[in-house]
């Protein structure tokens, strides 16, 4: 057995259905390896879009997403797609080839210093020197990328390990790693302190972020919320932690989110922040939000606590055993008159929006649209306008709601749906972007076709750079630099290119038929949405 | 506030790297580094010196603690602490100056570890304070260069230390 066959066989062992890649010399060993594996490889076109994908696959399937690219440039081009899901703590394990170990470091062709320019984007990375180090490197990097605070792990490896023979293959069936325990259930006298706190509260609210979804425990927090009858906001990260329509649930926090949602967090008197990290989109002023609140903060992430925000009562734990252990406390809590606040709140503090009748509106558009998809859809967001507006509309019911809140990536959509889709060919999948993030993602749907992974893609067509146009228009008075999009391909004759079903909707007054026709079959499709370029978020 | 940190982290090639890197990415202080094995060949000791104020101090510890090549972080005030830097300086010297050079190693219990007709190297070993008034007092002579191990240091002893 040589080392790439090695690679494959811990690929297998850990269950991995898919990988996502690029191949080139320096990774040709682990592809042809491969070949007689049960393992499906997927030709993405741009490395970027293979941890995007494989990015798209975890948040589904709760498991590691891979993703294979060669050396030198296959490698650094990976790096946006790792630093992605290395914000939004995703599980990946990323494996590049190296050149020869003993050119290492002698700047032959194709040689990047990988894991020396991914540390600050990974959990862990390795460089392996030793094809018997395989079997344990893997097994490592599969437990570090799926344990505590998920994230990348990177695995770059020399040609010629790929080659080499490897002596014994045997599969660690645990790992012992003394520098790496994250802690996972909360500690005990601090769940009391909590329960004592919300006992006495008046106007609790649990702010919920992605690290809810990522361990797992949206049925734990929604029965908590339930039985104590305690609000939830979430941030963009944690959306889809309740339904969109679950009477305890108030809204996306955040300079992008809902008015309500802010004022009950700002009016709040304990504060219960789970999974989140307190950034600068959801709190804008972190210093301000302890003033007249008690703040709980729970993250599996010690380094989280702390970080922008002095929490009072700091817990360390995942947030699935920590609800867990709330919900076995017996306490009662009595907050009726501050839900009937909020519930006010939710009814009258609304956006209002003039929408432009000669234009598709999106807001509505958006609300339309997930209300015809079915209840366990994933819901792609790309970045830019068309995030603020589907976060601010997309009504999640029982599926799941994606986008890169930590990062920012345009051009997250389509490939991440693409991870979606192949990870359960049955659900619906469809990903939302604007015209320039539909650009940068665009040469994938070469790999739709290919590997008929039928997502259906809506473009948000205003023939700008719309968040930025925006942002150009709040703070230089519409000075517009560098936003204009003309020269963008004419969509329609770009799915005929790649022989896939062309929509068009140019005003609200078809829209129920079209987003009915949209959906109706398990099909690519591309839906092109004019809307006026001079709307705004805001 | 200054803090010591001492950090017991893997013998690997790049650990340093990575610690360093940590440090400049965060935009936290390094006053000092310094390096090498323990008794147990696998592990290195790594004693940095930071400054910041109570956030920062608490983020480094845990920044520190968060990445996988460490095994231990231990964080302490200079005060509790025993700390110690050694230092090789060479300088010129000639007949005028030579007794004062060698009285003022005396004092400051500095030795004179190597030396030719017109040049002599000095070695001290002291608590950080204690170098840099030495450095002061050479002022005046023509210094060639100095070497500094920066601060190493370890917890004060404590009773409830003992196994």
């Amino acid at each position: 057995m040589l080392g790439a066959d090695a690679m494959v066989k811990c690929l297998e062992e850990e269950g991995v259905k898919y990988v996502f890649g690029y191949p080139g010399v320096a990774i040709c060993p682990f592809y042809n390896s491969i070949l007689d594996s049960k393992i499906d490889t997927i030709l993405i076109r741009t490395e970027q879009n293979a941890a995007h994908a494989a990015s798209g696959l975890a948040r589904v399937t709760g498991q590691v997403g891979v993703c294979a690219v060669t050396s030198g440039p296959g490698a650094t081009n990976v790096i946006t797609g790792i630093a992605t899901a290395f914000a939004d703590s995703i599980p990946l394990v990323c494996i590049t080839g190296q050149v020869n170990s003993e050119l290492l470091g002698s700047d032959v062709f194709q040689e990047a210093d990988i894991t020396g320019a991914v540390e600050s984007f990974v959990k862990y990375s390795y460089l392996v020197r030793d094809a018997d180090e395989i079997p344990r490197i893997f097994k490592e990097a599969f437990y570090i990328a799926n344990s505590g605070r998920k994230g990348p792990v990177l695995i770059d490896v020399p040609i010629d390990v790929q080659n080499a023979v490897v002596n014994k293959f045997k599969y660690p069936e645990e790992v012992n790693m003394r520098t790496y325990k994250p802690t996972v259930k909360g500690h005990a006298v601090q769940i009391k302190k909590v329960v004592k706190e919300l006992s006495r509260a008046k106007r609790p609210i649990i702010c919920a972020g992605g690290g809810v979804l990522l361990s797992d425990a949206e049925k734990e927090l929604r029965e908590f919320a339930q039985k104590h009858r305690v609000p939830v906001v979430s941030t963009m990260m944690g959306i889809g932690v309740m339904p969109t329509k679950h009477p305890m649930y108030y809204g996306m926090v955040g300079n992008n989110g809902h008015p309500y949602a802010n004022r009950a967090m700002n009016e709040s008197d304990l504060l219960i922040m789970v999974g989140a990290r307190v950034a600068d989109r959801a709190v804008s002023q972190p210093d301000l939000i302890t003033e007249n609140k008690i703040l709980v903060h729970i993250d599996v992430d010690p380094a989280e606590i702390g970080k922008n925000v002095g929490p009072t009562i700091p817990l360390v734990g995942d947030a699935k055993h920590i609800i867990a252990d709330f919900l076995e406390e017996d306490f009662t809590c009595e907050h009726e008159e501050w839900i009937r606040v909020l519930s006010g709140y939710r009814d009258t503090m609304g956006r209002v929006r003039k929408p432009n009748p000669e234009y598709v509106d999106p807001a509505e558009f958006i609300r339309m649209l997930s209300e015809a998809m079915e209840d366990d859809a994933v819901y792609v967001a790309d970045v830019g306008q068309n995030q603020i507006w589907s976060c601010n509309n997309h009504v999640v019911k029982d599926g799941r709601f994606l986008t890169t809140g930590g990062m920012g990536t345009m051009g997250y959509s389509i490939p991440a749906a693409m991870g979606a889709k192949l990870a359960d060919r049955g659900k619906q999948v469809v990903a939302v972007c604007g015209d320039g993030s539909f650009q940068m993602s665009m040469m994938e749907l070469a790999t739709m076709r290919q590997f008929d992974v039928p997502v259906k893609i809506i473009v948000l067509k205003n023939n700008y750079l719309g968040m930025v146009r925006e942002y150009q228009h709040y703070t230089y008075k519409d000075n517009y630099s560098v936003v204009d999009l003309s020269g963008s391909p004419d969509l329609e004759k770009l799915s005929s290119a790649y022989d896939m079903k062309f929509m068009r909707l140019h005003t609200m007054e078809r829209a129920q038929e079209t987003i009915r026709e949209f959906l109706a079959k398990d099909e690519s499709v591309l839906l092109e949405c004019l809307i006026d370029p001079m709307d705004l978020v805001k | 506030m200054k803090k010591i940190y001492s950090v017991l982290v893997e013998n690997r090639s790049g650990v340093l790297c990575k610690v360093a890197g940590l440090f400049s990415r965060r935009c936290f202080n390094i006053d000092s580094l310094a390096v090498g094995e323990t008794d147990d060949p696998t592990t290195s000791c790594m004693t940095i010196v930071s400054s910041g104020d109570q956030r920062t101090i608490e983020q480094i510890e845990k920044q520190l603690n968060k990445k996988l090549d460490v095994i231990k972080v231990k964080t302490f005030d200079e005060t509790a602490s025993v700390s110690r830097e050694l230092m090789l300086m060479k300088v010129k010297y000639n007949k005028g100056n030579r007794r004062d050079i060698m009285e003022t190693c005396e004092i400051m219990k500095a030795q004179i570890v190597d030396m030719s007709k017109k040049t002599m190297i000095i070695q001290i070993c002291d608590v950080p304070e204690r170098i840099q008034l030495f450095i002061g007092m050479m002022q005046s002579i023509s210094i060639v260069e100095v070497a500094r191990t920066g601060t190493l240091a370890l917890q004060k002893c404590l009773e409830t230390d003992v196994p």
